[in-house]
């Protein structure tokens, strides 16, 4: 029975969708001021919609906590035997129920947008409802003919066959649904933006209803990818935190794009200026979400990342790309040339600097697509290539570099048009910690060429990030500001952890006897014993390091080898000591002929602070949503109050005696 | 000087530059729909290819059969070095084949895994025995020193005792020619 819900309430959302595209549609033919009596449909058919599709994901929650084996998705990818919480996150972590997932979080987006969202004209948020019903439905469609994730098996399986013991990893449980609510709330934005194309309404108030959304789903991206990031780093045991493989790519590319969408989309709020690049950059952010799930799902590309794939799917997937980011781009070229420009302004202001830098963002983004897809366009000829760091890092850094230095900069702009020699004091000590830096960490060794600029630009960027606050009253700052100076002060903190990582990294690879000794930096470490271990599902080679910090107490650090059984896999779990300057990571190797084994142990200075800066992005991403809800919340009841208090006037007026004449 | 402002947009040439993004959409939609209709090859070519043999030298699986080592490849003509086991139903299935190749005049030598002498003399003795040799891997030691990770795989070896091709699965009729082709390219 709980499967059969699931299925109504999803043909139900569906046939909702086609009502809210027809309604929406109706919005648009509204001519005068007259809102057209069809269209009041849309926004109780994208409410009642969020309320069927996420009740079709709770019954599928449902059926996989009690396992009901009578379903064929549960059956493939769950065992009555797991913990509890593992049979929850097995919901989504298959392809199915990671679709339904998508689907439910695209429909609430939806709901909440109809529901909540009053300051848009009639006609464009009919519009934009027109669009978000129409990518709803598409996804519907692919679920329900395609995917779908509540077929029952014509005999119930006995038990389940479980669920890929790597999978079984709470960070990796969360991590696809908070990018995934990240790339659905750019599936909002490109409503919207399309929404406002349609009807001509590209202004400030459509950029302040944009905002929110732009900038929730940017906070979501960020979190995911510094999770993935971490993820990767300890899990894949290579020591390595960015692998620029097509998976980790597919999450980079929407990330840039929201970079850029957010800040032009802020200029658009503040200023009415960058109309036609903001409405490009929400559909190229939602195009590279797209995109993104296309990649991974459809096994185009080889990546370390293995997913199921399936041809098909791949198929099913291209074709609502073609639809959706082809019909986009067609009505863009249509019509974004009557879209006035907007606001003029001067190159040196901050809208200057913000488009200097959307450019340069969009640069990064089309290098890090073009040797993405590039694999893709060679093997059209047979020629098999991987495109790895040696093309990724330089190219991308052309961009980056004066990026980051325009970024330390913009920030202490005027809008419109400013002369930099008022700023004369600020521009000298940003080029004097850059130059200062790089000349005296230079002067104590060799170090590569990007990790001596990141560590300028790091300290450059993580003092400049503080510097809008300099002349202001603290207590009096801008909830919004503060978000915009923390999360630039985590771009320092994290760029300052790449270069330390790229430049200061030690690295031993040795072959330890058991008891021997070896020595990395200020630690040494001890190979205590070499053990066979068992876990419920693998059996392993457990190395015991006794790490003793400058003779210090030892510390017991136990990599493993690891060999799962079902399926057969071998992976290398590293073994991580943190400190606050940096991390020990230790992995075991093979066991040489002499019976020593291979021991491979990094120091990383400073290598945590990547991932600090990437919380404190988010958190600045956070404090920015909550100073514009604070501000927007007060506008209204302001105006509230002075519709209360005019109909108040209105009433006394009425009630007092004429005074005579 | 007045400042330096940003020119509008307007006439032709930027309308046509709205359709650019449309223009590099419909050339990615094309390389993936047609990448996505290609059958994908996933075939990897073995690091072994060009690898000498490693030195090695195995017992006699069966009696009455010489035991395999490096020395019977090495010399006159290229030789099929097939990695088997009684146990295993595909090699039942390749057995003609091998047969076949028999007939061609070529020495196939065998390498039996995990396997007990007088299943291979049963095994031989039902499906026909196209070996000049077979040796016996009881660890697999052999068969992971040339990069072989099932059963059946069968390699060609030239006269050097270089691994020219390896073949991973059973032999089936078409692939006769194929292997023959491969052993004369081994000249």
């Amino acid at each position: 029975m709980i499967p059969e819900i699931g299925l109504a309430a999803l043909w139900l959302a569906a046939a909702l969708a086609v009502l809210q595209i027809a309604s929406g549609a109706f919005a648009l033919r509204a001519a005068g001021g007259e809102v057209n009596p069809l269209a009041i449909y849309a926004r109780p058919a994208a409410i009642v919609q969020a309320f069927l599709a996420v009740l079709a994901f709770l019954m599928l929650l449902w059926a996989f906590a009690i396992t009901d084996l009578s379903i064929k998705l549960v059956a493939s990818n769950s065992h009555s035997m797991k913990p509890m919480l593992y049979k929850l996150t097995g919901t989504w972590g298959n392809h199915e129920g990671s679709m339904l997932l998508w689907v439910g979080v695209l429909a609430l987006s939806g709901g909440m947008l109809a529901a909540f969202e009053r300051r848009l004209p009639e006609r464009t948020m009919g519009a934009t409802l027109a669009v978000q019903g129409f990518v709803a439905l598409g996804f519907y469609a692919f679920l329900l003919l395609s995917s779908n994730p509540f077929e029952r098996l014509p005999v119930p399986a006995a038990e389940g066959t479980g669920l890929n013991p790597l999978l079984q990893d709470v960070g990796l449980a969360i991590h696809p649904p908070t990018l995934y609510a990240g790339y659905v709330g750019l599936s909002v934005a490109f409503s919207l933006a399309m929404g406002a194309l349609l009807t001509r309404e590209v202004n400030p108030s459509f950029a302040r209803v944009m905002r929110p959304w732009v900038l929730g789903a940017w906070v979501l991206l960020t979190l995911g990818i510094t999770a993935g990031s971490y993820w990767a780093y300890y899990e894949l045991g290579w020591g390595g935190w960015w692998f620029w493989d097509p998976v980790e790519n597919a999450s980079l590319m929407p990330w840039l794009a929201a970079t850029a969408l957010m800040h032009s989309v802020s200029v658009l709020a503040a200023r009415d200026a960058l109309r036609t690049w903001t409405i490009m950059l929400g559909v190229l952010a939602f195009s590279m979400s797209m995109l993104g799930t296309f990649l991974v799902r459809s096994g185009v590309l080889t990546s370390v990342h293995a997913f199921a794939v399936d041809p098909e799917r791949g198929a099913f997937i291209l074709a609502l790309l073609g639809l959706y980011i082809g019909g986009a781009f067609t009505i863009f070229a249509l019509r974004a040339g009557a879209v006035s420009e907007g606001k003029r302004f001067a190159v040196s202001s901050r809208e200057g600097a913000l488009v200097f830098n959307n450019v340069m963002l969009s640069a990064i983004l089309a290098i890090v697509l073009l040797g993405t897809l590039y694999p893709l366009l060679t093997e059209m000829f047979d020629v098999r290539v991987s495109v790895g760091p040696p093309y990724f890092n330089p190219a991308s850094a052309i961009f980056a570099v004066p990026m980051f230095l325009v970024m330390a900069v913009g920030p202490l702009l005027r809008w419109k048009s400013d002369k930099p020699a008022r700023l004369q004091f600020e521009l000298a000590l940003i080029a004097a910690l850059f130059i200062g830096v790089i000349a005296v960490v230079s002067f104590f060794g060799q170090f590569p060429l990007l990790p001596l600029l990141g560590l300028g630009l790091a300290a450059a960027l993580g003092v400049a990030a503080f510097l809008p606050l300099r002349g202001r009253a603290i207590s009096r700052v801008p909830v919004a500001t503060w978000g915009m100076v923390i999360a630039h002060f985590g771009v320092a903190v994290s760029l300052f952890g790449m270069a330390c990582e790229g430049a200061f990294s030690q690295e031993r690879l040795a072959a330890v006897a058991p008891g021997g000794t070896e020595q990395i930096g200020d630690f040494s470490f001890t190979l205590e014993s070499v053990t066979p271990v068992a876990g419920p599902n693998w059996t392993a080679i457990e190395a015991r390091l006794a790490i003793s910090e400058d003779g210090g107490e030892p510390v017991i650090l136990t990599p493993q080898a690891r060999n799962f059984w079902s399926p057969p896999q071998a992976t290398s779990e590293s073994a991580l000591l943190t400190r606050w300057d940096g991390q020990l990571y230790a992995v075991i190797g093979n066991q040489a002929e002499d019976g020593r084994w291979q021991i491979r142990v990094w120091w990383k200075p400073f290598v945590t602070f990547i991932w600090y800066g990437g919380l404190l992005i988010g958190l600045g991403g956070i404090l920015a949503i909550a100073g514009r809800v604070k501000v927007d919340v007060r506008r209204r009841r302001a105006v509230a109050m002075g519709t209360v208090r005019r109909s108040d006037l209105e009433a006394l007026d009425a009630a007092s005696p004429v005074p005579a004449e | 000087m007045p400042p330096l402002r940003f020119r509008r947009n307007s006439g032709m040439r930027s309308r046509l530059f709205l359709w650019l993004p449309l223009a590099l959409f419909a050339f990615f939609a094309g390389v993936a729909g047609y990448m996505l209709t290609q059958d994908k090859d996933e075939f990897v070519e073995s690091t072994m290819i060009g690898e000498p043999l490693p030195e090695f030298a195995l017992e006699p699986a069966v009696a009455g059969l010489p035991g395999a080592s490096k020395a019977h490849f090495v010399g006159g003509k290229p030789r099929l070095l097939n990695i088997w086991a009684s146990w295993c139903l595909p090699c039942i299935a390749e057995a003609p084949q091998l047969e076949a190749l028999q007939a061609e005049g070529v020495e196939i030598i065998g390498i039996a895994i995990r396997d007990r002498p007088e299943d291979v003399s049963n095994f031989l003795g039902r499906y026909g025995n196209p070996y000049a040799a077979i040796g016996s891997d009881k660890i697999s030691e052999v068969q992971l020193a040339i990069g072989s990770s099932g059963v059946p795989e069968t390699f060609v070896i030239d006269a050097n005792g270089v691994i020219r091709y390896q073949h991973i699965g059973d032999i089936r009729q078409a692939d006769v020619p194929m292997l023959l082709g491969e052993l004369d390219n081994a000249r």
